[in-house]
């Protein structure tokens, strides 16, 4: 009989670079004080990596909390155990999206648009992403961006049109090179 | 002449501009030559780590790469490019497969990078390699009597770079007194804006932009001299009336991103400055410098000749 190991999610995070000392943590709750954005998580960074070492994977990734990291790195200057909460809330959106979660959140469609529009231009397009973005999403809460971005544009600063450069062809070779595991 | 490898950062093609031209204009009056890669991509910043930790690390290599080719420092004015640029030097130090992974995929378009860069952020460059002082020499246009918030952001100073205290750090508000200015106590000066999740969690950041501009005002600033980073700016200034619109309050705080300050100091003029890019017109605020005439010899210059 053949006995599959299969890692387990706890292992799935550890594995992920800048997130491996996950199991030192000593669930001190700094992070989670320290959070600029923690008024908003159902489940507090604490809490997460509590529930990712009980292997709830489910429950993580079903929850829109790590969505509202946004990486100021407060908790990440203050652990005491060095484990880099911060990466640890990206580690799992990135898990999240991979495996098609659908946590009650937009910035997922975000990410996404950000992503594609890296791999589209090479640059941050920032007018197309966020017409994606908006279109993806609800259009009319564009509406309410409309002040603002025609302030942006009569200050010269949201160009219409993207700038492709030559370098997109080389992050998209990169991109390829890592998905397919490289020339092993 | 001090030369650097400089990096700008998407958004210093759209939103950041004005930061942007402010600090080429600076640069020569200030003896530093930014010498911009040559067709440089994306660096990641957060949210790629978010979609693909390998990937997210491999496009910032690609920057790191071109920029070890030169043999100089990398600077970038963007605190996000800043951070990320960071973690992936150290982390492919201390990450093997990481870095064979990244290696592999620099190998396939041509590239190779070896860790030498050191990444620096041109605020730090101003302040440990121009200096405060020679900064203080070259003012023209003393900026005496100008209350400021010096706001530094998150991602400056950390998740931790040993120039700077991580949470309540002092640079900006040295520069600012360099010139003449008159930096308030400002608590939150290294608090988040929230600007990395502003489109998609726009109520959460216009929260966060309040909170600063709240407090900048209540410590008496007339102004916020910000950081270079062109999220922040944009989002204190660019989204100054949306938080007006939201919490009924009447903030009217220019955002003087630093290098454009220091372009009033030196002598520049208000185009020269971009000051025309800010949607907070810092016009009025600035008049009495702006038209104040320019000093044949900078006092301190004087002092030191004399």
């Amino acid at each position: 009989m053949e006995t599959k190991l299969k890692p387990s999610f706890l292992d799935e995070v550890a594995s992920i670079p800048a997130c491996g000392k996950i199991n030192e943590c000593v669930q001190c709750g700094v992070c989670s004080g320290s959070c600029t954005t923690a008024a908003h998580w159902e489940h507090p960074p604490r809490k997460i990596i509590a529930m990712v070492r009980a292997g709830m994977k489910d429950e993580v990734l079903n929850s829109s909390s790590i969505w509202y990291c946004v990486s100021c790195y407060l908790c990440t200057a203050r652990c005491p155990r060095d484990i880099k909460p911060a990466n640890i809330m990206h580690a799992l959106e990135a898990i999240a999206l991979k495996e098609n979660y659908r946590p009650p959140t937009k910035t997922t469609t975000m990410y996404r648009s950000f992503a594609r529009s890296i791999e589209q231009n090479g640059r941050i397009y920032e007018f197309g992403f966020m017409l994606e973005y908006f279109l993806k999403t609800n259009p009319f809460a564009a509406l309410k961006m409309l002040p603002m971005a025609f302030s942006l544009l009569t200050h010269k600063r949201m160009p219409l049109l993207p700038k492709a450069v030559k370098g997109r062809h080389q992050l998209n070779q990169m991109f390829h090179n890592i998905t397919t595991g490289g020339s092993r | 002449m001090r030369y650097y490898a400089y990096y700008p950062g998407c958004s210093m093609e759209a939103t950041g501009a004005p930061v942007e031209k402010a600090i080429k204009a600076i640069a020569k009056p200030l003896d530093i030559e930014l010498m911009e890669l040559e067709d440089w991509t994306c660096c990641g910043s957060s949210p790629f780590s978010g979609v693909d930790k390998v990937k997210a690390m491999a496009i910032t290599a690609r920057v790191l790469a071109q920029a070890e080719k030169t043999g100089l420092d990398l600077v970038t004015p963007c605190s996000s490019c800043y951070t990320i640029l960071h973690e992936a030097n150290e982390l492919m130090k201390d990450d093997h497969k990481l870095a064979w992974q990244v290696h592999e995929a620099l190998t396939s378009v041509g590239l190779n990078y070896n860790g030498t860069v050191k990444v620096r952020h041109i605020v730090e460059v101003i302040y440990n390699d121009v200096g405060v002082e020679a900064l203080a020499a070259k003012v023209k246009r003393p900026m005496t009597g100008l209350k400021v918030a010096c706001y530094h952001g998150c991602q400056q100073v950390r998740p931790e770079y040993g120039y700077d205290d991580r949470e309540y750090p002092d640079w900006l508000a040295r520069i600012a007194a360099a010139l003449g200015a008159e930096p308030v106590n400002f608590p939150l000066k290294a608090k988040c804006c929230g600007s990395s999740l502003v489109i998609s969690e726009t109520d959460m950041a216009l929260e966060l932009i309040h909170k600063l501009l709240e407090n900048a005002a209540d410590n008496g600033a007339q102004a916020i001299v910000s950081t270079t980073c062109p999220l922040c700016h944009t989002a204190l200034d660019a989204y100054q009336s949306a938080v007006n619109g939201k919490y009924k309050s009447h903030f009217n705080l220019p955002v003087l991103a630093v290098p454009q300050i220091i372009a009033v100091a030196l002598g520049l003029d208000f185009k020269q400055a971009a000051l025309d890019g800010n949607v907070i017109s810092p016009r009025k605020l600035l008049s009495p410098y702006l038209n104040s005439k320019i000093a044949a010899q900078a006092p301190a210059q004087k002092a030191a000749a004399g």
